[in-house]
This record gives C-alpha cells, structure tokens and sequence, in this order.
C-alpha cells in the first residue's frame, strides 16, 4: 500500500493556526477537542493525497498513451473516460464495498471500514478526471508543437517530452481537479469507511466532510461551519501550494 | 469527548512505540502518555496478544449520537487496552453489516430484527444491554392536538386523521421498525403528503421534523441530547415517564457467531459483551447523563434473569414458536 505516514504534521500545526483565525470571525469557540479535529484533517489528507498520487501515476501514462496513439476502440476508450468523470461516488462506494467486504473477492484482506479501502474508492472516483482533463490538455497541445517538433528532427520521444513540457498545466490542472474531486466528496468515504472516531477522539476513518454530516446530523450547526471552513482553507491552500509547484506557465 | 489517557504496561509499550512510529494501516492504538484515566486502580490487565487488536461494533445512531458510546468504549479501552472502531448506522443496516462478517459485535434495537439475525444463525449470545423509551415529538402548537395523549396508536391515529406532516425515519432502523408497528397497531396505513419518509438518522429527523413543524417519533436519549438546538417537545411520554409500555425501547448486544463467519473476533465480542453486562459496564450506563437526565437504564444484571433474552423471543427448546 502507499508508503509512511504523511508527515502532515507541520501542516496541521498551519491548519490549527488558521482554523482558529476562521474561527474567530464566526463568533464560536473553537468547539472540539483539538486532537479531534486534527486527526480528522490528517485522515482527510492522507487519504486524499494518497489516492490521487496513486491516481496520478496511473492516469498520466493511459492519458499518453491514448493521447499519442491511435488505436481501433479508441473513441471507445475516450468515451468511458469522459462518462466516469461524472460517476456517482456513492455507487462507486458500493462496489468498493463489495469488493472489500468480507463476502466479496477481496475479503481476505480485511479491508473494510480502513483508510485503505477509502483510499480505492476516491482513486476509483479521481483516476476519469484526472485522465480526462490530461488528455484534454495533451490532445490540445499536440497539432501544432507535434508538428514543429517533427520538423525539427525530434523523435517521439522528444516530441512527447515537448508535449508533455507545453501541457503542465493542464495536467496540474487535472491533479488539483482530481483532489477536488476525492478531498470533497462524501458518498463513498462514509460507506466503506464507516465514520468511525475512537473513544477518545482520534479519527480512524472519519474524514471532514463525513465529520460535517456527524455535527449536521446532531444538530450542531456552528461546528459543522467550522469544519467547512477549514475544508476550504484546506483545498485554498493545496491549490494555492500545487499551482506554485507546478510553475504557472501558461500551456501557450 | 473526554480524552481518556491509557496506563500502559511495560509488555505493551513497544507494540504501542511502532504502531506510533506512524504505521497508518489498520493499526491499534493511538495511545499518548500514560495516566490512568478513572483512578479505579485497575491497570488494564491488557496482555500484549490483545494490545493493538480492534473490535469493530455496528450500532445505531442514538447510542452514538447521545454520546454514551464514547464513555463505555473509552472504559473498555482502558481495562482492556482494545481500541473499539464504532460504526454508527441504523439497526438494520448494522445486522446487514453482521450479516456480511463485516463486524465482531452489534448493539442494537430491534427485537423483531435481532430475533431474524438470531435465528439465521450469524449471532449468538444475545444479552439485555438496557432500555430507554419513545416519545412522540410535536411542534409547540400542537396541530394535531395530541399533547398527553396517553396511547400511542390514538395519537398516531390522530396524526394520520388530521393530515398532520409525520417525519419518519424511513431507513430500517430500530426506531424505525418501532413507528412502522405503531402504525401497524393503530390499524393505519400511513401516506399521503403529510407522511415524510427522511431515510436519515435520529439526528437527521429531528432536525427536519424541527424545521417543518412537524411530528416525529424518537427515542428520548437522542431528543434530549438535542432538545436544545429543535423547536419540539415530547407529546407523548413513553413508559419511563409512564407512557404505555408499547413505547419501550429495549437495546440488545450480540456477538457475531464465529462458526460462520471464522474472521470474526469472537473473544474480544464476548469481553465487550460480558464488560457491558457486567455491574461496572451497566454503572457506567446508569450514571450516563445529558442535561442532568440519565438516558439510558441498565437491564443486563437481574438475579432472576429473563431466559428470553438469550434466544429469539417466544423460542422453546420443544419445537420453536
């Protein structure tokens, strides 16, 4: 499975920082225990992050792969990809677990109600966007770099390395889309990780969203705002940090 | 959420030093320091086999909405250094869960459901965890005029005849199952734009029922754990208030049965189980309050036990039914 913890800790020092700076302006206290709401952004971010990485690494070569060949099926291909983007996350959830019930194929590993088993179904749901919007950005760019890369004498290589190079950024674009996609949703997470929290506080699979619908469920509105906040703050910022990473240079 | 802090034994520290060394599986205990946390002098007894195994427990909304979950699961954590992974759905989808060997233990109620999922054979040792009651919630005016009703089915009754909006819960849960038989024994059949099936929790309906003036039955933990934050007061009382007994909520634990599904914790089930049964479980229950209110009532400790808790209801060893 994906490697180490997520040192996220230095991070969630940030995110305590500003969820207290969000907070203030909303006129509540602060209203959990701290080890609460910090554990709940770690599974968030772990689970998140390790799922579109994972994502990530599979999507860009199918995206080159259909972007730079032409092969019989290939609208075909193209087609299931564009409708996936949309696939509802509950359903995706419920074959997920199927799959990793103890009845189901996978049973064995005994992954149902973990991270794990949360972190295939947002790879399931992240893997059509992501591919999508890079093939998107990939098929843009070809016509006329491919050619003046051709005419230059470059290989496929070299032409798919300039592709690649003029393409960034949608393909940073795909990534933060496929984030998006797996940070926001809910469906799926609470049906194969089951919400749950330890007695004393620390999360094991629940996550912010599913922690939102908890303190929507009991009533306790304030709370639930907090915690939306700090699930804004916190794609803000990915966004804000990808963005910067993956330099802003425009396509063309 | 008190945050209960676990007294480690020194057999038990390194396990705990590397599952924190930040493996993020399906790893045991997050423990942070020692210190014990209810000074009853016991250290734990936790032996290293045990230590950094889970037992996972389907239950419904309201024992983990009330919050009486995290103050007997934080003490069975500290007598038995095994972390508890609640997953809170309805009763029904939490014997579903069972039924798929998907859990080690379920606390729920639905005697109707428990006595299925005990007669298909996937549970065994059914126990009389406690009980606490129904009410029917109504908004302040009362349209329907069923304040101290003393019947539940009469006010049901008189819901469905003045077309008052009913919130139901609509989701196979035990509260659920309980509206459906009320409806059942006051010989309505409920429908119409009045009756609302939310498919949500307690806390969902609640909240609903709040919003659109509407009725709605509930269990009182769940009511009085968020009467502050809905505009709806208890109509009609159920037993604990001396409401009749149709309005009895009585919860029941189970341990998932081990010859059918072989991956299920039995052991650790039956330690939940006897932990919850036993008098420091059911003190711990009885002592459980909200606003001043006690919730929940113990009924597992009795020296003239009921035998029709350990089968399913009306079971005899002549032939059944």
């Amino acid at each position: 499975m994906i490697g180490p913890a997520l040192s996220s800790q230095p991070f969630v020092e940030l995110l305590s920082l500003l969820s207290g700076i969000i907070s203030e302006p909303l006129l509540v206290e602060f209203p959990f225990e701290r080890n609460y709401v910090t554990s709940i952004i770690r599974v968030s971010l772990y689970v998140s992050l390790a799922a579109v990485a994972a994502s990530t690494l599979f999507s860009l070569p199918v995206a080159m792969l259909v972007g730079f060949t032409d092969f019989p099926g290939k609208r075909v291909v193209v087609a299931v990809i564009n409708t996936g983007m949309g696939f509802p996350s509950v359903v995706v959830g419920l074959v997920v677990l199927f799959a990793v019930s103890n009845q189901g194929p996978l049973g064995s590993l005994e992954l149902v109600f973990t991270k794990e088993a949360m972190i295939m179904s947002q790879f399931v749901l992240a893997t059509p966007v992501i591919t999508g919007v890079s093939l998107a950005a990939v098929t843009s760019v070809e016509e006329g770099v491919q050619d003046a890369a051709y005419a230059m004498g470059g290989t496929r290589l070299d032409v798919a390395l300039v592709t690649i190079k003029e393409a960034r950024y949608g393909i940073v674009t795909a990534v933060l889309a496929g984030l998006g996609r797996a940070i926001s949703e809910i469906g799926s997470v609470l049906i194969v990780g089951g919400n749950i929290v330890r007695a004393d506080g620390t999360s094991i699979t629940r996550t912010l969203t599913t922690a939102i619908r908890v303190e929507a469920r009991q009533g306790r509105y304030e709370t639930a705002f907090v915690l939306g906040a700090i699930l804004v703050a916190l794609v803000l910022l990915i966004n804000g940090i990808v963005l910067h990473l993956g330099g802003t240079g425009r396509g063309r | 959420m008190a945050i209960h802090r676990r007294k480690f034994l020194g057999a038990t520290a390194g396990a705990v030093a590397a599952t924190m060394a930040g493996c993020m599986g399906n790893d045991g205990e997050n423990g942070d320091g020692n210190g014990d946390g209810d000074g009853n002098g016991d250290d734990g007894g936790a032996s290293a086999e045990i230590v950094g195994e889970t037992l996972t427990l389907t239950t419904t909304t309201s024992t983990y909405d009330t919050g009486l979950l995290d103050e007997v699961n934080a003490a069975f954590e500290d007598r038995y250094g095994v972390a508890v992974d609640a997953v809170a759905q309805g009763t029904g989808a939490a014997l579903e869960t069972a039924r798929s060997g998907d859990s080690d233990v379920v606390m729920v109620h639905a005697r109707s459901l428990e006595d299925e999922f005990l007669e298909e054979g996937y549970g065994v040792n059914r126990r009389d965890l406690m009980f606490n009651d129904f009410v029917v919630v109504g908004p302040e005016d009362d349209p329907a005029g069923i304040d101290g009703m003393e019947s539940a089915t009469e006010a049901f009754q008189t819901i469905a005849d003045t077309g008052s909006t009913f919130v139901s819960r609509g989701d196979n849960s035990g509260t659920h199952t309980k509206e459906l038989a009320i409806w059942e024994a006051a010989g309505t059949e409920p429908g119409g734009n009045w009756y609302r099936e939310v498919g949500a929790g307690m806390g969902d309906a609640l909240n609903q029922a709040s919003e659109s003036g509407a009725y709605t039955l509930s269990d009182r933990g769940t009511f009085i754990s968020m009467q502050d934050d809905v505009n709806l007061g208890i109509r009609v009382q159920g037993p604990i208030e001396g409401g009749p007994e149709l309005l009895a909520n009585p919860y029941g634990v189970i341990a998932v049965n081990p010859a059918v599904h072989s991956n299920a914790n039995y052991d650790l089930a039956m330690s939940y189980i006897g932990f919850l049964t036993s008098p420091e479980g059911q003190e711990i229950i009885e002592n459980y309050t909200v606003d001043d209110k006690q919730l929940f009532f113990p009924e597992a400790l009795s020296e003239d036990p009921n035998f029709q808790q350990y089968v399913p209801e009306g079971w005899s060893s002549d032939g059944g039914e």
